[in-house]
C-alpha cells in the first residue's frame, strides 16, 4: 500500500513553499507532497481550484491529508474535498493542526506506512487543547 | 421567471456588490484581512460576465452556476460561503421559485454547516437568518421589508463579539465594526428585491 500523500494550503505561497521545503527534507521522496498557496487574483489567499489540483498531484491511494494555516485555507479546502468524485473523497481529511509542525509530523508519520487516520491523529495531537 | 428578469436580477446584484467593493474592503481592513471587497468584485465580475447565458438556464441551474462561478473564483472563505448559499439554494428550489421560503431556509442551513457557525457570531448569518425569519413570516410587501430587516441585522453586528472567522483573533476588539460578511450579505438581498420591485 502506497503512503499517504500531504497537501499544504497556506495563504501566502511563499509559506506553503517553505513548509513543503521542511516536509521534503525530513522526509525525502518518500511521501508524494503537493502545496498551494495564493488566491485566484495572485495575492493572499486560496482557491478552491488550485486546492483541487495540488490533491491530485498528492493523490495516493492511501489517502491524502491537508494541513491548512487560517479559515479560508479550511474552508476551501473542505468545498475542494466535497466536490471530488464519490470514490476519493472519503480518503482525503482536513487535519486540525499548525501548518508548519502539522505538515512535517504527518508526513513523518506517512513515510513510516501508516494508515491516513493515524497521520491525522499525529499532526492533530499539535494542536492546543 | 423569464430569462430578461433573471438577467436583471443578475445584474443588479453584481453591479451592487462590484459598485460597494471600497466598502467591503474597508469594513474587512478593520475586523478581518481587507480581502473581502476585492474577492467578491472578482467573484461577481465572472458571474455579471455570463450573465447572459446564465439567465437562459432554468432557476436551479442559473443558481447553481453563479454558486460553481463564486467558489472557483472569490478565494477567501466568502467564496465557499456564498458559493454555498447559492448552490444550497439552486438545488432546493422549484423552477418557478414557489418554494423560495423553504429552500431558502436550506440553503442557511448549508451555509451554517459549510462555517461551522450559528447566528450571534458575527457574521453573514447574522443577515441570512433574520431574512429568513421574514421571508417564512411571509406577506405582501415583503421586497420592501427584506432590505430593511437586512440593513438593521446588518447593524446589529457591530456591538457584536467576533467568536467565527478572522475578527475572532481580535476579541474584544471586534466589538464596534460592522461585519463585511453581514454587509455583502445585506447588499445582496436589498439588490435582488430592488430589482424586482422593478
Amino acid at each position: 500500500m502506497a503512503n499517504v500523500g500531504i497537501v499544504i494550503v497556506s495563504h501566502s505561497p511563499k509559506i506553503a513553499e517553505g513548509a513543503a521545503d521542511m516536509v521534503r527534507q525530513m522526509v525525502g521522496d518518500s511521501v508524494k507532497l503537493a502545496y498551494t498557496g495564493g488566491d485566484p487574483g495572485g495575492g493572499l489567499g486560496t482557491g478552491v481550484a488550485s486546492i483541487r489540483e495540488a490533491i491530485d498531484r498528492a493523490w495516493s491511494e492511501a489517502g491524502v491529508a491537508i494541513l491548512v494555516d487560517l479559515g479560508g485555507a479550511e474552508t476551501n479546502s473542505e468545498m475542494a474535498v466535497e466536490m471530488l468524485d464519490d470514490e476519493r473523497r472519503g480518503r482525503v481529511v482536513v487535519c486540525n493542526a499548525p501548518i508548519v509542525e502539522g505538515a512535517v509530523m504527518a508526513a513523518t508519520e506517512a513515510s513510516g506506512g501508516s494508515p491516513l487516520e493515524t497521520v491525522r491523529r499525529t499532526a492533530e495531537e499539535l494542536s492546543p487543547q | 421567471m423569464t430569462p430578461a428578469l433573471l438577467h436583471r436580477l443578475i445584474l443588479a446584484v453584481a453591479d451592487d456588490v462590484i459598485a460597494h467593493a471600497d466598502e467591503l474592503t474597508e469594513l474587512d481592513q478593520a475586523v478581518g484581512d481587507g480581502d473581502h471587497g476585492i474577492n467578491m468584485k472578482r467573484g461577481f465580475e465572472a458571474v455579471r460576465a455570463d450573465a447572459g447565458a446564465t439567465a437562459e438556464k432554468p432557476l436551479p441551474d442559473a443558481l447553481k452556476a453563479i454558486g460553481t462561478q463564486l467558489v472557483m473564483k472569490v478565494g477567501g472563505a466568502s467564496g465557499p460561503l456564498y458559493g454555498t448559499l447559492f448552490m444550497a439554494l439552486g438545488k432546493e428550489i422549484a423552477p418557478d421559485a414557489s418554494n423560495l421560503s423553504a429552500a431558502f431556509a436550506s440553503a442557511v442551513e448549508a451555509v451554517k454547516s459549510r462555517g461551522k457557525s450559528q447566528p450571534g457570531q458575527k457574521t453573514m448569518l447574522d443577515v441570512l437568518a433574520p431574512v429568513q425569519m421574514a421571508l417564512g413570516e411571509g406577506g405582501t410587501d415583503l421586497s420592501v421589508r427584506l432590505p430593511i430587516v437586512a440593513a438593521s441585522a446588518a447593524d446589529a453586528t457591530i456591538p457584536m463579539l467576533a467568536t467565527r472567522g478572522r475578527a475572532s483573533f481580535l476579541g474584544e476588539r471586534s466589538i464596534g465594526h460592522m461585519d463585511p460578511g453581514a454587509r455583502s450579505s445585506a447588499l445582496i438581498v436589498a439588490s435582488v428585491c430592488r430589482a424586482l420591485e422593478g
